[in-house]
């Protein structure tokens, strides 16, 4: 009797919370979302906005038959302010995830509290490559790219179809740089090409003379990484300095990237580079990004803007797939990780186990076109891994990519 | 021989710009013993000013020189409206110039945006002499001498006119020039504003290379500290000295120790100011 | 005031939610640091814009301590605080005979050095990355179990501490003589006083202080980052002291708490804050010259 009763109790009890879990819950779905809008880097963090901004327009801020609510926090480009406000939104909005994030220190320095509060949240640009992979938790979902992942395609193709044989490369001194010159420099040397002169400039150079005056003038091809205004100085300097006409310019894809192409002349033009993403990209789900997007903001999308349309497409997609039913974070998590959202602009992407995309890399040239630099697809890596072709259990066993990588002898 | 000597130009090319931004930084110094934090705001909103104007009418002159007048204009309102109550209080000033720093870094964000950009070169000034071995752009060495030639008006005004007595008078001492009748206070006014206009000036001389950027304020103005600290604080000369030694200082480290160039720039500031606190040609 | 300051700092977080205790948290660590500056800037006159460095450098010294060595809580308080004042003793030595806005300039430029420092030591600060994964103050401790509440109190208590000591110090013959040197310096000269060692010992004193923050910073952070010795940090703290009202101790705490709850508070409503700030301090300067404690007490800065 006593036993039943309590069966019976039990029974109720889980019907209870069957019915309770069926109905949508009450409220908006809040999603927190950290950038920087002031600084430096304020512009960075405009276009990863506006991408968001335009993919939650297109639905109405509806999802899974409930309201999205975003709210939007400035990091400065600072990790500890990014913390803060990562706090912010977890513990005082208790948003149900978040997403966001440009430089890779923020991504570190937000990892450890993500895991501790066992929330789910989108990296659409962070791109350093330890967070899937040697060092990589659990409830960070990329969306974007690992620094070494296109240069990897890249220093294949660099030898193969380019025909180089010896590069040298001249790169920011940081992670990213470090990372995207490694990936380069290790399929290039695989398939027997040679890096013959390795340079860093600290991050806060804006004159590149001293540098560009020690650059090797015997190598078939100087690859360059920069971005934001080091790539537009860099590119003038590099044309000032009489070595364009000299000796070609290839180089990791926030070197012209659309943040800043459209703010160089006739120095950009020819320069090869390779990225996940190109405004130029000629397919129907890239076409209609691109015109949506330039008819809002009155700019051509750059792959910062494509990384958070790409991001909200993928967070959408786990919604819907859980009819809006976001309460539960683990369900929440596993849905986002399976998450294959359609009409991307980059193309097909999916998660690998390690939690980071596979998806295309595209060679890219820069041309005018109709009066415009973009960045023509010239070639097409299908499918690309953070791993490249090799093993992921081997591959993990070697040391994440350094400055101090030495050349092949 | 080729490589030093186009390292040489290099630095020399960096010495220009720097002595445009160090020269009012210098003199405002001298004058009105204030550390203007927003020394180097003044030179990002040359660049951008500049900008706007050769958006519009293609001419890179006249960016200048609207550059110049807008920002003269808003240092010497700068000064006559918020820091003269100040007197010679370094501590408040100071503070008033980091509020103004934050003002223009965010006020240019709001107006201009976040992109960066590069002004265009005067058509004349594309390509780059040749001589030899060596490479070497032309709009560097236009650079170059139109920042020699500044000195030069500048060692000139300083020495040869009225305003220059008045000016050496009261870098010297404020006090001692008030009593024998010197309008200090629209010395420091004119001193602040053509600070500021030269500041100016020198963000579009380095705007084809350099650009303008959100954040090029806080880039610069630790270098022209450098100088300034280098070459005495309020001494033109020092200026220029302070400038050569820091252009060729930092293009030579980058280029023959690279790892150490967040260093090459620093360690010699520490020692001047630990050795000859006033600089080379500073007065205690 | 003073008392009602105090109050609102104990009782807060019995109301507050974890967010805002962790807000609280930053201003009491933040209010440490300003105090330390204080001692230095306010009391002996030395205005220093690189104050930050020892702050960073103790904060690194956990990080490394912690995670590459995997030392235990106390290894890594008492070696971080005795690394940051080691270092201000030996900076101390170069700075302590320079004066005013050269002080300034040769405590920025030993900052920057340090920040180029951190960035570049790649194989022990992990670079422009910094290092993640130190663990929070009282799991270190090996209690685990307490929340951010806990913490709090922690740094209150410090923040306690450090006031009572300073407090003390700078009523005593030698604060005393710090005030009198930031006055007349030559004066104090002809009456025999050690200036030098005297500006020495406030510095290093100052930068004691500012490791003990920098310890409590890199637990409640949980990472380092070149950031934290950077010239805007610094700034920033200078803002602190200034805003607040240099000599008076109380006011940094108050300009540290003003400055973290504006800068939060603010960013919530408008993109344009760092706009509204510059206006709020170039306001705040005009109105109140001598900051914001000194506001309707004697006029000018009260001096001893």
């Amino acid at each position: 009797m006593n036993r039943s009763r309590r069966a019976i109790v039990a029974l109720a009890l889980a019907a209870a919370v069957a019915v309770l879990r069926g109905q949508a819950p009450e409220g908006p779905i809040k999603i927190g979302f950290i950038v920087p809008l002031s600084g430096p880097y304020a512009q960075n963090g405009r276009d990863i906005l506006n991408g968001f901004l335009l993919c939650l327009d297109e639905i109405g801020y509806r999802a899974g038959g409930r309201e999205i609510q975003l709210t939007v926090e400035d990091d400065q480009a600072i990790p500890a302010e990014g913390l803060t406000k990562a706090r912010k939104l977890v513990e005082g909005d208790r948003v149900h995830l978040m997403a966001g994030a440009l430089l890779s220190s923020t991504g570190y320095a937000l990892a450890p509290y993500i895991e501790s509060q066992r929330i789910p949240m989108v990296f659409p640009v962070v791109s350093a490559d330890d967070l899937t992979q040697r060092r990589r938790g659990t409830w960070i979902v990329r969306t974007g790219y690992t620094g070494s992942q296109p240069n990897h395609a890249f220093g294949e193709y660099a030898y193969h179809t380019l025909g180089y044989r010896t590069v040298a490369t001249i790169a920011l001194d940081y992670a990213f740089g470090w990372e995207s010159v490694g990936g380069f420099q290790r399929t290039f040397e695989g398939e027997g090409g040679r890096v013959a002169q390795k340079m860093w400039t600290p991050v806060s150079v804006h004159d590149f003379a001293p540098y560009l005056a020690q650059i090797s003038r015997s190598v078939d091809a100087v690859y360059a990484l920069f971005l934001g205004r080091s790539a537009l100085q860099f590119m003038r300097q590099y044309e000032e300095y009489g070595l364009k006409g000299r000796v070609p310019l290839i180089g990791a894809g926030t070197t012209t990237d659309e943040h800043v192409l459209p703010f160089m002349g006739d120095e950009a033009l020819g320069v090869v580079t390779a990225l996940h993403y190109s405004a130029a990209l000629d397919t129907p789900a890239n076409r209609a990004f691109a015109a949506a997007y330039r008819a809002r903001y009155r700019k051509v999308p750059s792959y910062y803007s494509e990384s958070m349309y790409a991001g909200g497409k993928w967070v959408i997609a786990a919604i819907e797939a859980l009819g809006g039913r976001v309460e539960d974070r683990a369900r929440l998590l596993d849905a986002l990780r399976a998450a294959r959202p359609a009409g991307v602009p980059r193309g097909p992407v999916e998660l690998d186990e390690y939690g980071n995309p596979i998806e295309n890399v595209y060679i890219r040239k820069v041309e005018r076109v109709n009066g415009e630099l973009q960045n023509t697809v010239i070639a097409t890596f299908p499918r690309v891994s953070q791993f490249w072709k090799y093993n992921p259990a081997e591959y993990l066993r070697q040391p994440l990519y350094s400055r101090r990588l030495a050349p092949a002898s | 021989m080729t490589y030093l000597l186009t390292q040489t130009l290099n630095g020399l090319f960096s010495a220009a710009l720097l002595f445009l931004i160090a020269s009012g930084l210098t003199l405002a110094f001298g004058v009105m013993r204030i550390v203007n934090i927003a020394h180097g705001s003044f030179y990002m909103l040359g660049v951008y000013v500049a900008y706007t104007v050769i958006l519009r009418t293609g001419s890179l002159l006249l960016g200048a020189l609207a550059a110049m007048a807008v920002v003269g204009a808003i240092g010497l309102l700068m000064q006559r409206v918020f820091l003269r109550r100040f007197g010679a209080d370094p501590l408040p000033q100071m503070m008033m110039t980091m509020g103004f720093a934050l003002l223009f870094r965010d006020a240019a964000l709001m107006i201009w945006g976040g992109d960066p950009f590069t002004l265009p070169y005067p058509g004349w000034l594309r390509g780059s002499m040749e001589a030899g071995e060596v490479v070497f752009p032309s709009y560097r060495l236009f650079v170059i001498l139109v920042a020699a030639l500044v000195g030069v008006g500048l060692w000139a005004v300083n020495e040869k006119t009225l305003i220059g007595a008045r000016l050496r008078a009261t870098v010297d001492d404020p006090e001692m020039a008030a009593a024998t009748g010197i309008n200090v206070a629209r010395l420091s006014g004119l001193v602040f504003a053509a600070g500021a206009a030269l500041a100016a000036f020198g963000g579009v001389m380095g705007g084809p290379i350099l650009g303008g950027y959100a954040g090029i304020d806080f880039d610069l103005l630790p270098l022209a500290f450098v100088v300034v600290i280098v070459g005495g604080m309020g001494s033109l000369k020092g200026a220029l000295v302070g400038s050569i030694v820091v252009g060729m200082i930092d293009n030579f480290g980058k280029a023959l120790v690279p790892e150490l160039s967040y260093f090459t720039l620093f360690a010699p500031m520490v020692l001047v100011l630990a050795f000859k606190p006033t600089g080379l040609y500073g007065r205690a | 005031m003073a008392s009602v300051l105090a109050l609102l700092l104990v009782a807060g977080p019995l109301v507050l939610g974890s967010y805002w205790v962790g807000l609280l948290t930053q201003v009491v660590i933040l209010a440490i640091l300003a105090m330390s500056l204080d001692v230095l800037l306010g009391y002996t006159g030395l205005p220093s814009l690189g104050h930050a460095a020892f702050f960073g450098v103790a904060a690194y010294a956990v990080a490394v301590l912690s995670t590459t060595y995997h030392a235990g809580v106390w290894t890594c308080v008492a070696a971080a605080v005795l690394i940051g004042t080691g270092l201000a003793a030996a900076f101390g030595l170069i700075v302590s005979h320079v004066r005013d806005v050269y002080f300034l300039m040769i405590t920025l430029a030993l900052g920057m050095i340090l920040w180029g420092l951190s960035f570049r030591w790649i194989p022990v600060t992990g670079g422009d990355n910094g290092i993640s994964g130190i663990p929070t103050l009282l799991g270190h401790a090996g209690l685990g179990a307490a929340g951010p509440a806990a913490f709090y109190y922690v740094a209150l208590l410090v923040l306690a501490a450090c006031g009572a000591l300073l407090a003390r110090l700078v009523r005593s013959p030698f604060g005393l003589t710090l005030r009198g040197i930031r006055e007349n310096e030559s004066r104090m000269k002809s009456l025999g006083v050690n200036t030098w060692l005297h500006c020495y010992l406030s510095y290093v004193i100052a930068g004691a202080c500012a490791s003990v923050a920098g310890v409590l910073w890199a637990y409640y952070n949980g990472f380092v980052s070149p950031t934290y010795l950077d010239l805007t940090a610094s700034s920033e703290l200078f803002l602190m002291v200034t805003l607040g009202g240099p000599a008076t101790l109380v006011g940094p705490v108050l300009g540290a708490g003003i400055i973290v709850l504006l800068k939060n508070v603010m960013s919530a409503y408008t993109a344009r804050w760092l706009l509204i700030l510059g206006i709020v301090y170039i306001a705040a300067i005009f109105a109140a010259p001598q900051g914001i404690w000194n506001l309707g007490r004697r006029s000018g800065r009260a001096r001893a």
